[in-house]
Parts: structure tokens; sequence; C-alpha cells
């Protein structure tokens, strides 16, 4: 006779534990981890350098990159004498958190104020992966288009803030920032949000006092 | 693509609670998903109709309980259920709803033999 048995288990129950150690490994050292997740192209690697730059001497930056294939961008990470560690997914569309927690091993964690996790580029599948961050942060650029929201509203409601990049182009691109603005808002509230570009440095001096006040320094 | 380590995971769960339970063969696997888990069913159904083949939840069927987001407005406690990317509350116009239901992600349970 067949029977039921109750299991009311998350699907991800084993990545949520491997993702809980690395948060309490992090937070013992006092490392903040920010996990960046945004489609590829949207200038996830070209935040994370105005970061390092933006920052040097204030907080000390480690930077663990997500790629499907290729060391380019842990290449241009390196190169600004940050720690880095390159994760290739081989085709995977995400990182998990057993893959962070090996990476953790090849960092010097107690020289790290604040650690940015740069996830494959994807707007949908890193979203169901606990990696053990503190905060979760979205990108988007002006070319993507304004309609994301409508199309992929979980990531919007998944992360702690957003940063809205490629602001420069706003006047080559049709794009309603107003609308787009209301639109995340009514997904989360108490998002975070930014504007910059990398290339003229607008909206750059908010994004970084904001990654201040998450490592406060002691 | 992550429908092949959401699938992984669903068997190494299921494979864990039917052992518990001195199962011989799992026939049924009944996950509740809700809207905001982005995963396809087709996908998963086809991944594990491979990954299952020889395990002791061969040729087990997979049902799928859909939850819609159903959230509910902050400012007047409306609840509703949003089509798409606004979810201004429709009756007070306020930007503060809050997701009550549509994260689910759960094995509910198994039926074995």
């Amino acid at each position: 006779m067949p029977k039921d048995i109750p299991v009311i288990e998350q699907i991800l129950s084993a990545n949520d534990q491997i993702a809980e150690q690395n948060r309490e490994r992090l937070a013992k050292n006092r490392v903040h981890t920010i996990n960046i997740m945004a489609a590829p192209g949207a200038g996830k690697t070209s935040l994370i350098l105005s970061a390092i730059r933006g920052l040097r001497g204030i907080r000390r930056i480690g930077v663990i990159e997500g790629d499907v294939a290729s060391d380019v961008d842990s290449v241009k990470i390196r190169q600004e004498g940050i720690p880095v560690v390159q994760i290739n997914t081989g085709g995977g569309c995400h990182l998990d958190a057993s893959q962070i927690r090996v990476a953790l091993d090849q960092l010097p964690l107690n020289e790290i104020d604040l650690l940015f996790i740069e996830n494959v580029g994807n707007l949908i599948c890193p979203v169901g992966f606990d990696l053990g961050e503190q905060t979760r942060l979205a990108i988007t650029s002006i070319p993507e288009g304004d309609d994301k929201p409508y199309k992929y509203p979980s990531i919007f409601h998944e992360v702690d803030a957003l940063v809205i990049s490629k602001i420069d182009l706003l006047p080559y691109i049709p794009f309603n920032i107003v609308e787009y603005r209301r639109l995340v808002r009514s997904i989360k509230p108490e998002i975070q949000l930014f504007e910059v570009s990398v290339v003229t440095g607008d909206g750059l001096a908010e994004w970084l006092e904001w990654l201040k006040t998450l490592s406060p320094r002691t | 693509m992550h429908e092949l380590a959401v699938t992984e995971n669903i068997v190494s769960v299921v494979t864990r609670h039917a052992q518990n339970a001195g199962a011989k063969r799992v026939t049924s696997i009944h996950l509740i998903i809700g809207e905001l888990a982005s995963i396809v069913d087709d996908c998963i159904q086809f991944y594990f109709d491979y990954m299952s083949r020889g395990t002791i939840m061969d040729g087990a069927q997979l049902f799928f309980e859909r939850v819609p987001i159903k959230l509910h407005c902050g400012e007047c406690q409306h609840e509703w259920s949003p089509a798409g990317g606004d979810w201004t509350c429709p009756a007070c116009s306020a930007a503060q709803a809050r997701v009550i239901a549509g994260r689910e992600f759960t094995i509910d349970h198994i039926e074995v033999e």
C-alpha cells in the first residue's frame, strides 16, 4: 500500500546550510559580503573596479569572480593589487554556497573589510541561491531597457540594493527612469537605489559612501 | 539551467526521507513552488527522469503545486495578486507591498511503497 510521508523541506536546504556556515565564518572575520547579480554586460566588474579605486586606503577589498568560463575579469581585479579568486562554473548559470566555501579558503579573510562576489551574468538563476552574503545587490543598465521589473520581478524583490548603471546613455536610449524607479520601489519599498555612470563618475560618490556604511572600519 | 541543480537537490532530499521511512520505492513527489521561484516544470521533469533512473524513485511522478504571488499592502491592508512588475496597491496606490505568498520552494510530501 502506498503511503504519504511528509517532507516539508526547502528544496535548496543543503545549499542554505552551507550558506549559513559561510555567513558565520565571514562575520567572525568581520568581512561584509555583497553578492552582485546582473545580466551579462550590465557593468558588474566596472562597478567593482570603481569601488576598488574609490575606496583604496579606506577599505580593504577582496573579490570572488564567478564566470561560466575565462579569467578576463579576475585579471583586471588582480592588476589593481586586490586578492581575487576566480570560479569557473563550466556552463553553470549561477554560483552556489559550496563554491563560495572553497573560494573563501583561498582568500586572506582577516585582511578584507568588503568582499564582492560577482555572480554569473544572469537575472534568474542566481537569485535562488544564498551564498552566505550579508547584502544582495542587483545592477541593471540603461541599454537593457526599462521593462525589466515586469519581466523579472523576483530579482528586484530579493535584493537589498539596486544600481542603475550607464546613466550617461539616458539621452540616447528610450528609458523612462521616473517610471522605472516607481516600479522598482513598488516591488521592494525599502530598496536602496543608486544611479551611476562609471564613465562620467555620476553617482559614484553616493555608491562609495553607502559601501563605507556597510563595513564600518573598527 | 539551474533546474539541473534544483533536481539534484530534490533527488537528494527525497532519498534521505525515503530511506528514513524504510521505503522500497517512491511513487510520487509533491512540490510546492511559488511563482517568484523561476523554474520550468517540464525541465525539472526531464532532468528527474534521467537522474532517477535505477534509484529508489525511478518512475516516480512529480507534482507541482504552483502558488501565485500574493501581496499585502502595509498602508490599507489590502491583499491581491499582482499582474506583472507593478506592485503598487490597486486599492490605495501605496508602494508598500509585502509578499505573503509566492516564494515557496519546498518538497511537501512523497508517496512511497
